[in-house]
């Protein structure tokens, strides 16, 4: 099976971010210098501009702030999986991410805005990164 | 510019083909920028100002004015997707109304069709330089299509927003596509199952392509391109055709935020800054040429150029006032729009043609009487980072 397209590196942003899942952590910015969530990860903080910030855990729990079902998509990795959701995510943290809802049935009636879900790790090899995915809580 | 008259579309071409096999972009650019100056009454050696998206050249937008042969005192190589024209048009009539400039020409070309390119579904390659964008986003899947999808569930979910009144939009924009030959040529040559008319049931009844839009709310891939003439009101004196005057503009983008209201778009804050730049409000406008690369885009401009409360945009389309021939409201994408008659990749442009051709008289689904127009683009992927300029034009 086709992979799914991976991050690319270097890109020192992400990097931190994706090398927390090789041991399944989600992780996620805050400012030092104000109360900003900042994410996805950058050097910066996107409220202030201040350069401290610190990483931190997350518990992987949040809310479905909207989601679609492709059912067609030409890329190798996904043309033939079927019917699955894009969402975005709001994590209990205060960040949103972009992600992909999964093990439910029929991802048009069995998801909806506003449920609860919690993180599920999708391997992508021995020792390599892994997806940060969500399904049902 | 507030109301004023000092900068004008004087001249427009739309490359007539959406097949368009054994052309390149830079031809359709160049055909169109030699046919719009003659639809002006100027000559080449008359453009002293070029406006470009920088595509299909070796070193961003450097390139074309050699190309075309161009000598410009002004080059603006703003690209901010399927909107740069109404950014470039904005920029021109803002310098030209400096009296930095005469005469500039925008151009757009694309072989999208041709090239097979599929702009809605294919999803992230995997390809390419390493950027935190791309790096947060290409792994789950989410196609140009879903992107957009997610913002229609959002707006159904928060404003209780329907399948049926979203595809009023369809609706409308296939009824002024079918009184436009070159909209039904090209429904005809891109093979559309039906080039007719169509129901708010055909639309619901439709495909699924990502849930919740529907194959009837997307937008066709096309070849295609056009050119757009801009003018100093001296210039204007010596031109062919009646000048459309350029009254107001406005620039904003809009990004994936923490917290953020995904069913707001940035015409929120564009749209606000082009009606005190015109001097006119959304109750006086005649026209509406909202970038339609799904009905979800246009319901959001509808909303946030104020044309409605937020929120109450389903209302207000399934109203019926949207057809050329309704009154109550502005008419909606009166050549076919992106849905039913050309989108290549990079829609603005045409929305300024229409436009142009409503305050002139010429469009093929024309309204009586019309005296103010709004074109507005929407850049870039709705559900993740955009961009939205509105520009206001006025008859003469």
């Amino acid at each position: 099976m086709t992979m799914r397209p991976q991050p690319r590196f270097p890109e020192p942003d992400t990097q931190p971010f994706w090398d927390a899942t090789k041991e399944k952590k989600l992780i996620y910015q805050t400012c030092d210098d104000c109360p900003e969530v900042i994410f996805y990860p950058r050097a910066h903080c996107t409220k202030c501009g201040s350069l401290n910030n610190t990483w931190n855990d997350s518990k992987g729990l949040g809310t479905v702030y909207t989601f679609s079902v492709v059912m067609q998509s030409r890329h190798p990795a996904f043309k033939d999986i079927g019917p699955y959701a894009v969402a975005y995510v709001d994590l209990d943290e205060g960040f949103r991410i972009m992600t992909n809802v999964i093990n439910v049935d029929d991802p048009v009636n069995d998801i909806k805005i506003g449920m609860r879900v919690k993180l599920a790790w999708l391997d992508q090899g021995e020792g390599e990164i892994a997806l940060p995915m969500f399904e049902p809580a | 510019m507030s109301q004023t008259r000092e900068v004008a579309v004087v001249g427009i071409h739309e490359y007539p083909l959406r097949v368009a096999p054994g052309v390149s972009a830079l031809q359709i650019k160049a055909e169109s920028a030699s046919k719009a100056l003659a639809d002006a009454g100027l000559s080449w050696q008359d453009v002293d100002a070029v406006y470009d998206n920088g595509q299909n050249q070796n070193i961003g937008g450097l390139s074309i004015s050699e190309y075309f042969g161009f000598k410009p005192r002004l080059i603006d190589v703003t690209s901010v997707g399927g909107t740069s024209y109404e950014f470039q048009a904005h920029h021109a009539a803002t310098m030209i109304a400096a009296g930095k400039a005469n005469v500039a020409v925008l151009t757009y070309g694309s072989t999208a069709h041709s090239n097979r390119v599929a702009i809605g579904t294919a999803g992230a390659t995997g390809q390419g330089a390493p950027t935190p964008f791309n790096n947060m986003e290409d792994s789950w899947g989410m196609t140009g299509i879903a992107g957009y999808g997610m913002v229609k569930a959002r707006h159904m979910h928060q404003y209780g927003t329907t399948n049926e009144q979203f595809a009023e939009i369809s609706v409308a924009t296939r009824y002024h596509a079918m009184r436009n030959p070159e909209a039904v040529k090209a429904m005809t040559d891109l093979e559309f199952v039906g080039v007719n008319e169509i129901t708010v049931q055909d639309v619901v009844d439709s495909r699924m392509i990502a849930w919740p839009l529907h194959l009837l709310e997307c937008c066709m891939v096309s070849d295609g391109g056009g050119a757009v003439v801009i003018a100093s009101k001296d210039v204007v004196k010596n031109t062919k055709k009646k000048p459309v005057w350029i009254i107001g503009g406005g620039e904003a983008t809009k990004y994936r935020e923490n917290g953020g209201d995904i069913t707001v778009s940035a015409g929120a804050q564009s749209g606000p800054v082009a009606f005190a730049d015109a001097g006119v409000t959304p109750s006086e406008i005649d026209v509406l040429m909202a970038y339609d690369s799904f009905s979800i885009t246009v319901m959001l401009m509808i909303e946030d150029l104020g044309f409605c409360k937020k929120g109450e945009g389903g209302d207000y389309v399934s109203s019926g006032i949207l057809k050329f021939d309704q009154s109550g409201g502005p008419a909606l994408n009166t050549d076919g729009g992106g849905l039913s008659s050309n989108h290549p990749g990079e829609r603005g442009i045409f929305c300024i043609l229409e436009a142009t051709r409503q305050m002139r008289g010429e469009s093929t689904s024309q309204v009586d009487n019309a005296k103010l127009a709004v074109a507005v683009g929407n850049g870039g992927q709705l559900g993740a980072r955009h961009a939205t300029s509105p520009i206001i034009l006025a008859a003469d």
